[in-house]
């Protein structure tokens, strides 16, 4: 079997591309502690009604919102953290007051609150999910449901301090 | 045309949809049922209809789309403006509502073409060479808006609606071969 041979045209081309690649940042180098922070989607905070109250339950529920919350760089789980949660649902526009609610994050960051079915709005069945509390940044989330059928929705956010 | 119309107000949905929400979505359904009649009437395909009839027709159900179109975008910006106003300046995270506002602009422009034809003062063939260019935007744009939204029409009508506006806007285009613009002779 040849052996892997270089001639000079080819590996002048080899390291440009190289370094070409390394210029326009398709190469990074990996990086430690490399978690980064969840960038606000387009269109999360549409409709958005700060300072929704801590509930068990929004409505009636039977569809379940579930998430992590973790902090940028180590990746830790971020206990009690105040996660607001609105969507067109089956009681409700996105407008609606009812329709909004907040939940916190346990010891593991993790959060899960019960709310009506979600269904197609503004032609996408979608949910609303914004963490502004201050102490990290403000993100707002807007997840899409793979089904309208789907009878949960899971968004995560990794947060950077403010 | 009535069949997508009765499929879409079976839809379940509705009953968890404000009235001007319903209204703004059947407003949209209206508009592609007039997509259709357009280019039938411009190619004067339907049967039994005077030349003159099919375009006094073309005029009225062009009117009626640009009510329509600001009936639907109407009704949605009074149920969510936020999601209205990323649509229109295209920052919408839906990729579908940058393509219905192209259409609705190049309906705009084939409607002011339309109204205007004799002030204007082009030669005819110029003058159908941009209004139908601007009424095939219209159509692709609103064809593609429809099919990425999931929600205001039941799927079957909503794909055979697209494609006979599809079929009678390329018999019309071959038919009236609008691209030639010479003077005829």
């Amino acid at each position: 079997m040849p052996g892997l041979t270089f001639s000079r045209r080819s590996l002048v081309l080899a390291s440009g591309a190289t370094l070409a690649m390394g210029a326009t940042g398709l190469l990074v180098p990996a990086r430690a502690n490399g978690l980064v922070p969840t960038a606000s989607m387009r269109g999360g905070s549409n409709n958005y009604r700060p300072g929704a109250p801590i509930v068990d339950r929004i409505g009636g529920g039977g569809f379940w919102m579930t998430g992590t919350v973790r902090r940028a760089g180590d990746g830790a789980p971020l206990p009690d953290q105040r996660i607001q949660i609105w969507a067109h649902t089956t009681e409700g526009h996105e407008r609606d007051p009812q329709s909004h609610g907040a939940t916190l994050t346990d010891a593991n960051g993790e959060f899960r609150l019960e709310m009506p079915q979600i269904v197609p709005a503004f032609g996408q069945p979608h949910g609303h999910l914004a963490y502004d509390s201050g102490e990290f940044e403000t993100v707002f989330l807007r997840p899409i449901m793979g089904s309208s059928k789907d009878k949960t929705l899971a968004a995560h956010f990794v947060l950077q301090p403010a | 045309m009535a069949l997508s119309l009765i499929a879409a107000a079976a839809s379940p949905l509705l009953a968890w949809r404000e009235p001007v929400y319903i209204a703004a979505g059947f407003a949209g359904v209206v508009s592609m049922c007039l997509l259709l009649m357009q280019p039938l009437l411009a190619g004067r395909l339907l049967p039994g209809l005077a030349p003159v009839t099919s375009r006094r027709w073309h005029r009225w159900c062009g009117l009626m789309l640009v009510a329509a179109i600001l009936i639907h975008v109407g009704g949605l910006w009074i149920t969510s403006p936020p999601d209205v106003f990323d649509a229109l300046l295209f920052v919408s995270p839906t990729p579908f509502s940058a393509w219905g506002v192209i259409a609705m602009w190049a309906a705009f422009g084939a409607a002011f073409l339309g109204l205007f034809r004799k002030r204007l003062g082009l030669r005819f063939r110029v003058w159908r060479l941009a209004h139908a260019s601007l009424a095939i935007i219209t159509i692709l744009g609103s064809i593609v808006h429809a099919l990425l939204i999931e929600g205001t029409m039941e799927v079957m009508t909503k794909w055979a609606l697209c494609g006979l506006v599809v079929l009678a806007s390329v018999t019309t285009l071959a038919k009236v071969r609008i691209w030639d613009i010479r003077r005829p002779s």
